[in-house]
């Protein structure tokens, strides 16, 4: 299974300099970026923990990528995004959101039904690694 | 002033209806009329009638006319320009004062505008070109129900165009089988499918049926992908009771989108986008029927009118145009239609056909979704007119792929983020596109089959309407 959230998770894995010319690309449009890591995939986990603040004052790509390897080393196992915000009037969002890293096995969602009357049925989506506690998801063995 | 009293028919003109020296206030709603007057009626006395015609007059004189301050209600010709090149042609501008229209509805607003005076014997033809919308009526309308920011955050999904396909055949699927193409085309890469204009709910397909198996569908494809993934499911019926009613169950089953049909009417699509908005469903807007009145260049109305008024109904979606297929659009009229929906101010630009400074006051962009003939094959020209925040709606092009649809579905959403890519890389995509679809190709077989497949299929066609600036009409 590979969760394709994300920008660019059609595409092969980024290498370091794939992922430099985004950061730069991001930084000539004024866009700070941002490190975000979580065990928790579920398409709408919104809050993932964030690796420190947006990096609002970095104007330097490799400065940039010098968290995201920070990230990568204190979380190896971990689903790990860079984003980029626009602050303009009028758009106040994301702009960019791209996976940088992502756990070696990743186990998928079951979908839960649960049957209603007439034929309706709500829907639940179930992350696998959720069923193991914070901390223990994505261990490798 | 006594002969403007006088029993009888007296000219438009004369009757206060064209007045050169007004100058327009901030609160005037303003219009451009492109008019062609019939033999003999002069360009002025055409616009003051448009102008008389769409506000306080009739065909005479009426003494009642007196009772009022009409001098304020009456909508004022303040100039008129012959259109180069187009002889018999003239563009009109009118000014209508804010009083003259009941707040937050469209209706209202087009009975005025588009009401009586579109079949005018002393006109051949009119068209509506453009209107400026003072931001005090802008603010008497709700607006996007949510709007391109909010869809965004909504679905987490960020940086490049969002990607749909239309299910095809367009009629005549079972319910079981439809939600098969649903399935497909959202486990293989594609954020959107959509119910066409059509399928409401036929003997072939009843709606309930339809919505139970696309939304098992749907949640089957999310499960698969770990994305959000939505199916407009439309919800366009004869009476507004019926349209609240399918409303309510796509909201019961966890649909994330709904659509309406332009044909249900200006006041049913604001009261479907309060409602979107109070339920919290994105509201895609099918433009049915649009090209029967916005298609000729002499007259109808323009499709950046039309835009202007589904912004301001409030519909989060509404499909404006490819440029590169199959249906009919100029690529710098185009440009104006989705600088219209997406921007929040905007200049007047004779070159994509913007007449008026026009200032949304913070009301929420419409994303635009491009529909009709488009195919992977095209992603650089896609991303270079269109830009991002769009749906690329890929019907045939996802549904066609000999690989399949979840295969067809791929390789547009490999041609899409390879050219985000390319684009953030500084690359010149559009010179490079095809060589970085090939490279791309080179290492996804779905995307290899689809350029094979249509790699050179172009609808190259002159467009019915460009803008006047533009002295040739632009192929692409």
């Amino acid at each position: 299974m590979h969760i394709t959230q994300g920008t660019f998770s059609y595409l092969p894995e980024f290498t370091d300099d794939e992922i430099t010319k985004q950061i730069q690309y991001c930084l000539d449009n004024d866009w700070p970026l941002s490190v975000e890591f979580t065990d928790d995939p579920h398409p709408r986990n919104v809050y993932w923990d964030m690796w420190g603040l947006p990096m609002f004052d970095l104007k330097d790509a490799a400065g940039v990528l010098m968290e995201v390897n920070a990230c990568r080393t204190a979380h190896p196992d971990h689903y790990i995004k860079l984003n980029a915000y626009d602050a303009t009037l009028g758009r106040q969002s994301t702009m960019l959101s791209f996976i940088v890293q992502r756990p070696q096995h990743e186990p998928g969602f079951r979908i839960e039904r649960q049957e209603g009357a007439d034929r309706s049925v709500r829907y639940t989506t179930h992350a696998y690694a959720t069923e193991k506690p914070i901390g223990e998801r994505y261990a490798r063995s | 002033m006594a002969d403007r009293w006088s029993a009888g028919v007296i000219p438009y003109a004369e009757m206060g209806y064209w007045e050169p020296d007004y100058v327009p206030k901030d609160t005037d709603v303003l219009c451009v009329f492109r008019i062609t007057p019939q033999e003999g009626v002069p360009p002025e006395e055409a616009g003051a009638a448009v102008a008389g015609e769409s506000s306080t007059a009739t065909w005479t004189v009426v003494w009642t006319d007196r009772l009022t301050a009409h001098e304020h209600y009456q909508a004022k010709c303040y100039k008129v320009d012959a259109v180069p090149g187009r002889p018999g042609e003239f563009i009109a501008w009118i000014a209508y004062d804010i009083d003259l229209f009941e707040e937050g509805s469209v209706a209202n607003l087009t009975s005025s505008i588009i009401g009586n005076v579109f079949g005018f014997k002393a006109l051949k033809a009119l068209r509506l070109e453009d209107m400026r919308i003072p931001v005090a009526y802008v603010k008497t309308f709700q607006g996007p129900a949510h709007g391109i920011v909010m869809e965004r955050e909504y679905l987490n999904k960020y940086g490049r165009p969002l990607l749909g396909a239309t299910t095809k055949p367009k009629l005549g699927l079972s319910a079981r089988n439809y939600g098969r193409v649903v399935y497909e085309a959202l486990r293989g890469g594609l954020d959107f499918t959509k119910d066409d204009e059509n399928i409401n709910s036929q003997p072939f397909m009843r709606w309930r049926d339809r919505y139970l198996f696309c939304m098992e569908a749907v949640n089957r494809a999310q499960a698969e992908t770990g994305e959000i993934k939505g199916h407009y499911l439309n919800v366009t019926a004869g009476t507004m009771e019926e349209m609240y009613e399918r409303a309510e169950v796509a909201k019961s089953l966890g649909s994330v989108i709904i659509m309406i049909d332009l044909t249900i009417g200006y006041t049913a699509i604001q009261s479907m986008s309060k409602w979107a908005r109070a339920n919290g469903l994105i509201l895609h807007l099918h433009r049915a029927g649009y090209a029967t009145w916005s298609r000729q260049k002499n007259h109808g109305v323009n499709f950046r009118v039309l835009a202007k008024w589904m912004r301001l109904a409030g519909v989060d979606h509404i499909h404006a145009g490819t440029v590169v297929g199959k249906l009919e659009g100029d690529p710098n009229a185009i440009r104006g239609y989705y600088d219209t929906l997406r921007l929040g101010k905007m200049s007047a630009d004779p070159v994509t056909g913007i007449y008026f400074d026009q200032d949304w006051a913070s009301m929420p962009g419409v994303m635009p979704v491009a529909s009709g003939g488009i195919h992977a094959g095209q992603a650089h020209q896609l991303l270079h007119h269109l830009g991002e925040d769009v749906v690329l709606q890929f019907g045939g092009g996802t549904i066609g792929h000999p690989m399949g649809v979840a295969a067809g579905a791929e390789a547009n959403r490999v041609a899409v983020e390879v050219m985000i890519k390319a684009r953030n890389e500084g690359r010149d995509f559009m010179a490079e596109g095809e060589d970085i679809l090939k490279n791309a190709a080179k290492r996804n077989r779905a995307l290899d089959v689809a350029l094979t497949t249509w790699g050179d299929i172009t609808f190259n066609y002159e467009s019915t309407d460009v803008p006047d600036v533009v002295e040739t009409p632009t192929t692409v």
